[in-house]
C-alpha cells in the first residue's frame, strides 16, 4: 500500500516546529508502524535529508520509549496497543496520516517526535516507592497477599510510563500514570505504612511538573496502551482525601 | 595479563560467607567520600546503584534511554528461580547449583553458580518488600511453576512480564535514593570510553545525547552493567538500542573478553517475516509448559495445521527426549528446530519456523486458564502475525536472545583492569556455554543486590587512589578521543546507511555463527566481517551534526563496535574446537546429533586481550574445576 505522511518536524526545544509531507510507498502490511517509519528514513538518508527522530526501544510494547499520535490519538487507532506494536495491516492504500509529538507543558519536545518525559521519574522519586534498603527484607511468603489484590495491584503495575494518558488528556494530566503506581504500592500490604504520605508526595510532585487536574473524562483509559482502568485515578482521588485529613506532617510541637 | 579468579578455597557451601567476612569494611562516615560511576539502569545497573547508595556511598548512574525505567530487562516475560523449595518437592540451593553448572554443559565456575543459587532465596524476599506483585495463590501465598529444563517448579512470576516488574522494583529503589540526593541519574547519556589513571579505572567519557556534549566524569570506582551483545546479529530479541559500545570501549582499554562466542539461540521467537524486519520478538518458553512443538513428517507438506492428521505429525522432541520433552533447554530445543526445517519439514511462508500448539492444553484446562496463564504472550503474537493461537497453532523459530560470553570477572566481579567491575549480563560469569530460563533476571539481580555492593566496598578500603579530575592527561586524552571519533563518523559521508551495514553484518554473523559453526565458515566470515568493515569506514553516510539529537550517528558508532566484536566471535568459535552449550560446532558431534563436549582440552574461559584493531588478540585460559557437580555428557532423553 501506499501512504502520505505529514510528520511534525523540529530541530529541537527552541526551534520553531513545522508538519512535513512524505510518502510512503509499497508498504507491507506485516510492517510495524515503526518499520514503515524506518523505510521512510533510510530513504530520506539514501536523499541527503536528516530522517525523523522518534523513540524506541524494545519494539515489544513494554519498555514505553516510543510514542507519538497518529490523526490525533495517541499510539495510533487499535486499542491496547503501543505504536510500536501497531502494523500496518490496520491502514489502507491512501491512508494520510498526520504524526505529531505528545502535547504537554510538561513534555517539551526535544526534536521531532521525541519529547522530554522526565516529569514522570521525578513524580516516581517523589514517593512511588516502597522504602525497603536491600538486605531488610522478611521472608517473601511471610507477607500473604489476597489473590484479588496481587491481580488489581498487577493490573495497575502493568503501566509503561510512556505518556499517552497525558497526551490524550484534554489538562494534560497525569492522574492515570501516578494512580496506576499509587494503586500498585496502595493495595499490598506492604505498601501500607507510606500509603497515604506517598500519595500526598507524588500529587504534589506532579502539581509541580506542570501536569494539569484530572476532571474525569477518561481520554487516559481510551488510549492506554495497557489498558489501565481508570478506577487508579479513585483509587488514589480517596487516598488523596484521607490523606490529606488524617496524614498531614506532624506540627512542629509534637516532633 | 594475568587472570586472577580469586577463586575461594575450602566446603563450597560457606565460600561465599567467608569471602564476606575477610572483606576489608569501608567505615561508613567514609563512604559518602567514595565516588561510584554505574553504567546502564538494567536489574544489575539499578539494583547496585540503589543498594550502593543505600550504603552510603556518592553514586552517578547514566543510562542511554530517556528514563533508567526503559532498560531492556523490562521485556523478560518468564520468570525468575530461586531455590526456596516452597512447593515441597525436592529444590534445594545444592539443586538449583547442580542444574545451573550442568545446564552450562560445565563451561562456569562452581563456586560463582554457588553464590547465585544461595542469594536467590534473598533476592524474592527484597522483591516482595519492594511490592512486586508476583503471582499468587487464592491463600495468599507466592505461586511458582517449572521453567525450561527444570523438574521443579521454582519460577517465580507475574505474569509474562516478570523482568518489567522486577526492573520497576529496582527503579523505584533508585528513584528514591535519587529523590534523596544520593545518586546523580544522567539518562540519555551514553558511555563512549573508559579513563583508567595509573592503571586503575578512574572515570568515564559520556556524550549527551540530546545536546552532543561530550564530557568526563572521574570517580573511584566504575560499574558496567550495560547488558549483552545479541544486537550484533542485527536482528536479535534485544531492543533496538541494546548495544557492547560500553564493554567493547573497556575491552580495548585492557579489560579481557571471555568467551564471546557463547550466545545463546532462544527456541521460541515470532519468524522472520520480511526485509524490512527490525527486530525479532521473543514468546515466553513458559509457552513450552503447555504448548507441545510439532512439524509434519513429510517434507514440503503445505497443508494447513489443522488439516494435517495426528498420525503425520512428528512432535520431535517429545519423540527423541521423552523425559523433559518439550521442555529441554533452550540450546538443545533451537538447534532441533533447526534440523527439522533443514530437512524440508519448516512451517510457514519461509520454511523457518515450526508449530507451537496449544489444542491439547485448551481441550484438557480450558481457554480461560490458557488465557490466564499466558493472555498477554498470545495477544502479542495476535498483534504481530494477526493470527489466533487460541484457533491454530503459533509459529515459532529460534532466535538470538542472550549472550553469556561478556568481560572477564574474578570472584568479586572484579575485570582484569583494577577498579572496573563488571555485573550481569556484561560479564562472563554464572551461566557457562548455555542459560537455563529464569536464571538471567535472578543473575542480574545477584550481581546488584547482594554481591557487588560487598566486594566493591572491599577494593575501596583495600586501594590507594590518588587524587584525580578531569584535568588529568588520560581523561583529556579519553575525552578527545571520542571527539574526534565523532567528527571521523559525521565526515565520511558515503553512499550507504549504518542500518544496511548493519544488516549485513548481522546476516553474516547469524550463517556462520549462529545455531551451528563450522572451522571453514568461521574462517570465511572473520574475512568478510573485516573487509566490510573497511567498506564501512570509508562509506558510510551519517547526516546531521554532532552537537544535537542525532539517532544515526548514536547507531553508527554503536555498529562500528559490532563489526570488531562480530571478528572476536568468529575467532573464539574457531580456537574451541568442541561443542558445548549453545556453541556448537558441527565437527563435533555425537553419533545422535548431540552436542560432543572436550574436556581434556576446552574445560576452560577463554579471556581475549586486545592487541590492535585488525591484530590478532592475545588468548589466556582460565582452567575450571568442577570438585561437586561431574561432567557428563548432558543427557535430557
Amino acid at each position: 500500500m501506499n501512504l502520505t505522511l505529514h510528520v511534525w518536524r523540529q530541530k529541537n526545544e527552541r526551534a520553531a516546529g513545522r508538519m512535513v509531507r512524505y510518502d510512503a510507498r509499497d508498504v507491507s502490511e506485516h510492517m510495524s508502524f515503526l518499520e514503515m517509519l524506518d523505510v521512510v528514513n533510510e530513504g530520506l538518508i539514501a536523499k541527503g535529508e536528516e530522517p525523523i527522530a522518534f523513540d524506541h526501544d524494545c519494539r515489544e510494547g513494554i519498555c514505553g520509549s516510543c510514542g507519538f499520535m497518529v490523526n490525533g490519538i495517541a499510539h495510533g487507532p487499535q486499542p491496547g496497543t503501543t505504536i510500536c506494536q501497531l502494523h500496518m495491516r490496520h491502514f489502507k492504500n491512501g491512508d494520510v496520516l498526520y504524526l505529531e509529538p505528545w502535547r504537554a507543558k510538561a513534555f517539551p519536545v526535544v526534536r521531532d517526535l521525541v519529547v522530554d518525559r522526565g516529569a514522570f521519574d521525578r513524580i516516581i522519586a517523589a514517593g512511588g516507592f516502597i522504602s525497603v534498603s536491600t538486605g531488610s527484607a522478611i521472608d517473601g511468603n511471610a507477607i500473604p497477599v489476597p489473590k484479588r489484590n496481587a491481580d488489581i495491584s498487577m493490573d495497575a503495575a502493568a503501566c509503561i510510563g510512556c505518556g499517552a494518558c497525558v497526551a490524550a488528556c484534554p489538562n494534560a494530566a497525569a492522574a492515570l500514570f501516578t494512580g496506576a503506581k499509587i494503586t500498585h504500592l496502595g493495595v499490598l500490604p506492604q505498601g501500607q505504612p507510606e500509603r497515604y504520605n506517598r500519595v500526598l508526595k507524588m500529587a504534589v510532585q506532579a502539581k509541580e511538573e506542570m501536569f494539569g487536574n484530572c476532571t474525569n473524562i477518561g481520554e487516559c483509559e481510551a488510549v492506554c496502551p495497557k489498558l489501565i482502568p481508570l478506577e487508579v485515578i479513585a483509587r488514589m482521588n480517596r487516598d488523596f482525601i484521607k490523606g490529606s485529613l488524617f496524614d498531614r506532617p506532624l506540627s512542629a510541637a509534637s516532633e | 595479563m594475568q587472570l586472577d579468579s580469586k577463586l575461594p578455597t575450602g566446603p563450597i557451601e560457606t565460600a561465599w560467607d567467608r569471602t564476606k567476612f575477610d572483606m576489608k569494611l569501608v567505615n561508613p562516615a567514609n563512604k559518602r567520600k567514595y565516588g561510584v560511576l554505574v553504567v546502564g539502569s538494567g536489574l544489575a545497573g539499578a539494583s547496585a546503584s540503589a543498594t550502593l547508595a543505600e550504603l552510603g556511598y556518592n553514586v552517578s548512574c547514566f543510562c542511554f534511554q530517556d528514563s533508567p525505567r526503559r532498560a531492556h530487562s523490562i521485556a523478560a516475560q518468564g520468570g525468575i528461580n530461586a531455590a526456596k523449595n516452597y512447593q515441597n518437592d525436592g529444590d534445594s540451593v545444592y539443586r538449583l547449583f547442580y542444574d545451573t553448572v550442568k545446564g552450562g554443559d560445565f563451561r562456569a565456575r562452581e563456586a560463582n553458580v554457588y553464590r547465585l543459587a544461595q542469594v536467590s532465596v534473598n533476592i524474592i524476599d527484597q522483591c516482595v518488600a519492594q511490592g512486586v506483585p508476583f503471582a499468587r495463590e487464592y491463600a495468599g501465598a507466592l505461586s511458582n511453576r517449572s521453567f525450561g529444563g527444570a523438574q521443579v517448579s521454582r519460577t517465580f512470576y507475574a505474569r509474562g512480564q516478570t523482568g518489567q516488574q522486577l526492573l520497576l522494583g529496582a527503579y523505584q529503589a533508585l528513584e528514591r535514593q535519587i529523590g534523596a540526593g544520593n545518586v546523580k541519574m544522567y539518562p540519555r547519556e551514553e558511555m563512549l570510553d573508559l579513563i583508567v589513571i595509573d592503571g586503575n579505572a578512574r572515570g568515564i567519557v559520556t556524550r549527551n545525547l540530546i545536546t552532543g556534549k561530550i564530557q568526563t566524569h572521574i570517580a573511584d570506582a566504575v560499574v558496567l552493567g550495560t547488558g549483552g551483545y545479541g544486537n550484533v546479529f542485527y536482528l536479535s530479541t534485544n531492543a533496538k538500542g541494546s548495544n557492547a559500545t560500553a564493554i567493547w570501549r573497556a575491552y580495548k582499554r585492557g579489560a579481557a573478553f571471555a568467551n564471546p562466542c557463547y550466545t545463546q539461540i532462544h527456541p521460541t521467537c515470532i519468524p522472520v517475516s520480511g526485509d524490512y524486519q527490525s527486530k525479532l520478538t521473543l514468546m515466553s518458553e513458559s509457552l513450552r509448559n503447555d504448548g507441545r512443538i510439532w512439524v509434519p513428517k513429510q517434507p514440503g507438506d503445505k497443508r494447513p495445521p489443522h488439516q494435517i492428521p495426528e498420525e503425520e505429525r512428528d512432535y520431535y522432541l517429545e519423540r527423541r527426549y521423552p523425559s523433559f520433552g518439550n521442555l529441554v533447554p533452550r540450546d538443545v530445543a533451537s538447534r532441533n528446530s533447526k534440523a527439522v526445517c533443514d530437512e524440508g519439514r519448516g512451517v510457514g511462508e519461509t520454511g523457518l519456523g515450526v508449530y507451537l500448539d496449544f489444542a491439547d492444553a485448551i481441550e484438557r484446562l480450558g481457554k480461560q486458564a490458557i488465557r490466564e496463564r499466558y493472555g498477554n504472550l498470545i495477544d502479542m503474537y495476535e498483534r504481530i502475525t494477526g493470527e489466533n493461537p487460541y484457533r491454530s497453532p503459533m509459529r515459532i523459530y529460534p532466535a538470538i536472545h542472550y549472550t553469556m560470553g561478556g568481560l572477564w570477572v574474578d570472584y568479586r566481579l572484579m575485570s582484569t583492569i583494577p577498579g572496573l567491575f563488571v555485573i550481569g549480563e556484561a560479564n562472563f560469569s554464572d551461566h557457562g556455554a548455555n542459560r537455563l530460563g529464569a536464571s538471567a533476571l535472578m543473575q542480574g539481580l545477584s550481581d546488584g543486590y547482594f554481591v557487588l555492593p560487598y566486594t566493591l566496598g572491599d577494593y575501596l578500603a583495600n586501594s590507594k587512589l590518588g587524587k584525580a579530575d578531569g584535568s588529568h592527561a588520560e581523561a583529556r586524552a579519553a575525552e578527545s578521543g571520542v571527539a574526534d571519533l565523532t567528527k571521523r563518523m559525521l565526515s565520511i559521508k558515503g553512499k550507504r546507511t549504518v542500518t544496511s551495514f548493519h544488516r549485513e553484518l548481522g546476516k553474516i554473523v547469524w550463517d556462520y555463527c549462529g545455531m551451528a559453526r563450522n572451522a571453514p565458515g568461521l574462517e570465511k566470515a572473520a574475512q568478510t566481517i573485516a573487509a566490510l568493515r573497511e567498506e564501512y569506514w570509508n562509506s558510510v553516510n551519517v547526516l546531521g551534526e554532532g552537537g544535537e539529537l542525532n539517532q544515526s550517528l548514536e547507531n553508527a558508532g554503536r555498529v562500528a563496535d559490532f563489526f570488531e566484536l562480530a571478528e572476536l566471535m568468529c575467532l573464539d568459535a574457531r580456537e574451541r574446537n568442541e561443542s558445548c552449550g549453545g556453541h556448537f560446532r558441527e565437527e563435533y558431534q555425537t553419533p545422535d546429533g548431540e552436542a560432543q563436549r572436550d574436556d581434556e582440552h576446552y574445560s576452560h574461559a577463554a579471556a581475549w586481550e586486545f592487541a590492535g584493531v585488525g591484530k590478532r588478540p592475545v588468548l589466556h585460559k582460565e582452567p575450571l574445576q568442577f570438585n561437586y557437580v561431574h561432567p557428563s555428557q548432558r543427557s535430557y532423553k
